[in-house]
């Protein structure tokens, strides 16, 4: 069975230790797609934490209603409502933001974090627990798209913060219009190739970040790093037989 | 046996060759002296200094990152990273600044050879790795350029003169011009009197072996003929094709890197037309106007699927697998 976690660790275990982007691999298409620029990454995490957040609790209030079977394409019903009524609310009020996401905001509906999250968790938890873990989950996927975006800016296009005017206007600050650092930046980082560099730098640095603080190495390969462990049967099967919950992310959600 | 101390028990291999890596490299740097001379006379001292601070740029970053980072023993004892430092050079415009330089070096031996394990387990040669950054990176500085005349030849007549390289310019060199580097370019790949000096040498050593330059250029002077006929050109046409760009110094000194190339003569035949071909695909019908750099790293990337499927067969095996599996069925 799984090991009760108190709400606290529920909320903070989404920002570093099992951070979506960096520990679980999960959500990379867009991560690569938006991280280049601050102002993007800003507003694609804010973005997806709302969708992330509000999925969470509705389909953990409705998680004893859905039958097993369909529950997939109950919670994509869920997801994709609010991605609707976020990319309303961000064409109305964030135009430029709209136009600079372009398709990765109706994306978010297959997002893996999003349905990772209600497969893996809020399909087994509690209203409280859900509500944190979406909220840490979706700080933890802004956190890193932040962290690469600010690499990738800075030195691939050689501003920071550039645009960002479009989302101070919503407190009714302008003027700012971000910092101009380097004349011949080193374009490739903006690039496909320079996403997929930056990316896995970030990631080394954050597993030896985990590593220095005693916590175990993000497995890549192997069942135990899959968000769905918890109610795969090739894992349940291996379980019976081994240890349990060898992973630190199977332990969550075992109660089937 | 009588003299009994002079018997030995030990595991094969019992003769070993004297080659090491050490030599093989010193060997190679010594094939590119003529092509650095050449391109010090063609392109002025500029040309040197830009070698200089890529192979220091080079080995530096090799140690610092194996000492500090990696926490290893130190290879640059070696000689990989000073190629590495030399090939790189010679694959930039000899105008362009120290700063892009050193980011390409740290690029090439940082990210594509040590983050890969160093020497030997580097997927794509780390030269081209460094130098398809830079142009991705620095698309304008990496093709500004310098026409000879700053060179040692005319020596305070003009500093630099810029302009494009045969393969996209509408007046060309005379081929005996070409041939001595007296050409536009990167500053290594111009004069290709020092370059083919560099190859025999390396071919009499047998640091490398004639398979993958004779398919690579071979492949790249069929296409040519071809494309002389349909394009109605003159026989000049092909000379042209092989010695512009930097397909010379690519087939000789890159494409041969061993642990990016296979293994087997059959699958350096097969490394070598690949990359001819995508190298003319790519001048003939493509956006740029060279594509020397872009086929090594592809067919680097594709070595070991040719590597599988040109493993040689041990001698003594059953030759026809699958016919006799056929017949069996039947």
């Amino acid at each position: 069975m799984a090991e009760k976690r108190s709400l606290g660790k529920e909320f903070s275990k989404g920002i570093i230790k099992e951070n979506p982007v960096l520990r679980l691999v999960l959500g990379t298409c867009p991560t690569l797609a938006v991280s280049v620029s601050v102002t993007n990454s800003i507003g694609m995490g804010v973005a997806a934490t709302l969708v992330l957040v509000c999925s969470n609790v509705v389909i953990s209030l409705l998680r004893k209603v859905i039958p097993s079977k369909i529950r997939i394409p109950a919670y994509i019903v869920v997801i994709a409502s609010f991605v609707t009524i976020v990319q309303m609310l961000v064409k109305a009020f964030v135009p430029a933001l709209n136009d600079a996401l372009g398709v990765y905001l109706p994306l978010i509906v297959v997002n893996c974090i999003i349905l990772g999250r209600a497969e893996a968790f809020a399909g087994k938890n509690s209203v409280p627990a859900s509500f944190l873990d979406g909220l840490g989950m979706g700080i933890g996927f802004t956190f890193a798209l932040i962290v690469m975006a600010t690499v990738r800016e800075i030195l691939g296009a050689g501003t920071f913060l550039e645009g960002i005017d479009s989302l101070t206007k919503l407190f009714g600050v302008t003027g700012f219009t971000g910092f101009k650092i380097f004349s011949q930046p080193v374009a490739m980082l903006t690039m496909a190739p320079g996403g997929f560099l930056v990316f896995g730098l970030v990631m080394a640095a954050a597993n030896k970040l985990a590593e220095r603080q005693g916590k175990p190495k993000a497995e890549l390969n192997g069942c135990s790093a899959c968000p769905m462990a918890a109610s795969c049967a090739l894992v349940n099967k291996d379980e019976a037989c081994e240890n349990k919950g060898s992973g630190s992310v199977e332990k969550e959600g075992s109660a089937v | 046996m009588v003299n009994g101390k002079n018997l030995y028990v030990s595991a094969s291999p019992h003769a070993r060759a004297s080659v090491t890596t050490r030599g093989i490299m010193l060997d190679v740097i010594i094939a590119l002296v003529p092509a650095l001379i050449a391109s010090g006379v063609i392109f002025g001292l500029r040309a040197l200094t830009v070698t200089a601070v890529s192979v220091a740029a080079c080995v530096i970053s090799e140690w610092a990152f194996r000492k500090f980072i990696l926490r290893r023993s130190n290879t640059i004892g070696d000689l990989s990273a000073v190629i590495t430092g030399i090939l790189l050079a010679f694959n930039l415009p000899s105008g362009i600044p120290y700063w892009m330089v050193i980011l390409g070096d740290l690029f090439a031996i940082i990210i594509v050879k040590q983050l890969f394990g160093g020497i030997g387990q580097n997927f794509v040669n780390p030269a081209i790795g460094g130098r398809i950054f830079m142009l991705l990176s620095f698309s304008g500085s990496m093709s500004a350029w310098t026409q000879p005349g700053a060179g040692f030849m005319n020596l305070g007549k003009v500093d630099a003169l810029s302009g494009a390289t045969p393969l996209v310019s509408d007046k060309l060199p005379s081929l005996g011009e070409m041939f001595l580097g007296m050409r536009g370019g990167c500053l290594g790949e111009t004069c290709i009197l020092a370059l083919l000096l560099g190859g025999v040498y390396l071919l009499i050593k047998k640091v490398i072996s004639p398979a993958i330059p004779l398919s690579f250029i071979g492949t790249v002077a069929v296409v040519s003929v071809i494309a002389m006929l349909v394009k109605h050109e003159g026989p000049e046409y092909i000379a042209y094709q092989l010695m512009s760009g930097g397909l010379i110094l690519g087939a000789v000194f890159m494409a041969t890197d061993y642990a990016t190339s296979p293994i087997s003569v059959k699958g350096k035949i097969i490394f070598g037309v690949g990359c001819g071909l995508i190298t003319c695909l790519i001048r003939l019908f493509g956006s740029l106007p060279e594509g020397v750099s872009y086929s090594i790293i592809i067919m680097n990337i594709l070595s070991p699927l040719i590597e599988r499927v040109a493993t040689p067969k041990p001698f003594g095996t059953p030759k026809k697998e699958k016919k006799a599996k056929k017949e069996a069925q039947a």
